[in-house]
């Protein structure tokens, strides 16, 4: 029997916290879990499922000490970024096939009072693969950028194509008061601050916050008892894109794998699609993983992010939150892509308030796009 | 002070031959696949029959950044630097650094050759230059 259509997230959190040096992480994770229990109407005494990531090899077991669970579901899929998409994609499997019946999705991180450089403090995790590349140099932004060189050469895309995507999510973000940077952007703004690793601008780069969220997933059938109006898993996939043998395409990233399967799971056209949640670390993920996704040809990725067509109000808003690029970015914000879709799909966000949206697609994109990434893909609607 | 490799029981023969300033691949003996880094199986039909390819040197830039922020020890005090994607003539991949001509002057599709930069005793990378620069 498919899982698609038979879990739904019942429960969502963001922590408004963009700046925490007086809280730890746990204590986001905490504070977050307590939230998203509250908005579903449970207590933490019915977790039976616990995921989470970003706290260390085995930090789950640490993280379910602080919460003093014992669940009979453990999950620290730890991808990168997408891990938490990931894990609602784990959390359908699991309750569709009756290994837990109540998950909780936690993340927290205060990557920000802690003065932790991502994305330019260097990128090497240590793994064998890491040795051929460490002694370059690389960075996050670096890898990035390597992907948006290579779509300039091949496509024609230009710096302003860029720009704009950082403008439009910036404009989104004016409509979330929680957002870490709220003030309107131009495109030559974003022209204008200083180069990082080229073509990739300061604007063009995810900001720094601390932050967390949590997300409580079930059955449809207990989700119809709950407060809120459940919004169903209709589909989705998983992928991962590396350096192979040496002979990588670097515009062959996951979300190429795992966005036509994740629609063809939940019987979706990308038509369908009102609203999209995309990981946005750097203005060129968001240009590559809509073409990636399908939503237009390969190189019709810059014209496609223009003329406000992925803003509120366009044909494909994205990131109504204002994403990593302007609201909140703690390292590894695939929660907050969840998180603001769920959102969208109750019909929660007033002035940013895609009308009617009933269908949301989620990318997650998880490590270095031009080296090893992974990507997680869900399909979310209300029902 | 450079970045150094961990070199392993599967990438000592690569390093081993950077060290004679020779840069190698891995061709698999028996379905014939190139490939980089090395590692002791090919993932495409799992063989252990290795074969040392040595590599002519030139090739072309497949993509590059010219990196103005890394905090990192050994990075930090050489900015800018060029990262880059080399494709070699045989075909494989690989990342690395392209020097020998002004940051700004590196273009996708430029034609570049090894050259050996011994950063320890005993540890040589393959960085590019453009063709035809003298050092």
């Amino acid at each position: 029997m498919s899982i698609w259509g038979r879990v739904a997230v019942v429960g969502a959190y963001e922590h408004p916290a963009r700046f925490a040096p007086d809280k730890t992480a746990y204590q986001l994770h905490a504070e977050s879990a307590r939230g998203a229990l509250a908005d579903a109407g449970l207590g933490i005494e019915q977790v039976d499922g616990f995921f989470t990531s970003g706290v260390g090899p085995i930090g789950i077991l640490s993280l379910a000490q602080h919460l003093d669970l014992e669940p009979c579901y453990l999950d620290s899929q730890s991808i990168g970024g997408s891990s938490f998409v990931s894990h609602c994609l784990h959390a359908a499997a699991a309750i569709a096939g009756g290994l837990c019946s109540v998950a909780l999705v936690t993340y927290g991180s205060t990557a920000a009072s802690q003065r932790f450089a991502i994305g330019t403090g260097g990128a090497s995790g240590g793994d064998p693969p890491d040795e051929f590349e460490a002694p370059f140099g690389p960075t996050i932004v670096g890898s990035y950028a390597l992907v948006a060189r290579r779509h300039m050469h091949a496509y024609g895309t230009t710096s302003e194509q860029l720009a704009e995507i950082a403008v439009t999510m910036r404009r989104h973000a004016g409509l979330n008061p929680h957002a870490k940077y709220r003030d309107p952007i131009t495109v030559e703004d974003v022209l204008a601050s200083r180069m990082i690793s080229s073509p990739l601008h300061l604007l063009d780069c995810c900001i720094i916050s601390d932050g967390g969220g949590a997300l409580v997933l079930t059955s449809v059938e207990r989700a119809r008892d709950l407060r809120r109006p459940p919004v169903v898993i209709l589909g989705g996939a998983e992928a991962v894109r590396h350096h192979g043998v040496g002979n990588r395409d670097l515009l062959d990233i996951a979300a190429c794998q795992s966005g036509p399967l994740a629609l063809a799971r939940a019987g979706v056209a990308h038509a369908d699609i009102d609203v999209c949640q995309v990981y946005d670390s750097y203005t060129i993920t968001v240009l590559v993983t809509l073409e990636a996704l399908g939503f237009c040809e390969p190189g019709e990725g810059g014209a496609f992010c223009a003329g406000g067509r992925i803003g509120l109000g366009g044909a494909l808003p994205v990131n109504t939150d204002g994403g990593g690029l302007s609201s909140n970015h703690p390292g590894m914000r695939g929660i907050f892509l969840v998180i603001e879709a769920v959102r969208q799909l109750r019909g929660e966000r007033g002035a940013a308030q895609v009308p009617g949206a009933e269908l949301a697609l989620v990318h997650g994109t998880g490590g270095m796009l031009g080296g090893r990434h992974s990507g997680a893909t869900l399909v979310l609607g209300r029902v | 002070m450079a970045v150094l490799p961990r070199i392993d029981e599967e990438s000592r023969g690569f390093w081993e031959a950077l060290a004679r300033h020779e840069l190698y691949f891995q061709r698999c003996r028996d379905c014939g696949r190139a490939r980089f880094p090395p590692r002791a199986l090919c993932p495409a039909c799992l063989s252990s029959a290795t074969a040392w390819v040595r590599a002519s040197g030139r090739g072309t830039v497949y993509s590059f950044t010219v990196t103005y922020q890394n905090q990192a020890p050994g990075f930090r005090d050489v900015l800018p630097y060029v990262l880059a994607i080399v494709e070699l003539a045989e075909g494989p991949r690989l990342v690395t650094n392209i020097v020998g001509c002004p940051p700004e002057a590196v273009r996708v599709g430029m034609a570049v050759e090894v050259v050996f930069d011994d950063v320890a005793p005993e540890v040589t990378l393959a960085k590019f230059r453009p063709v035809g620069d003298d050092p």
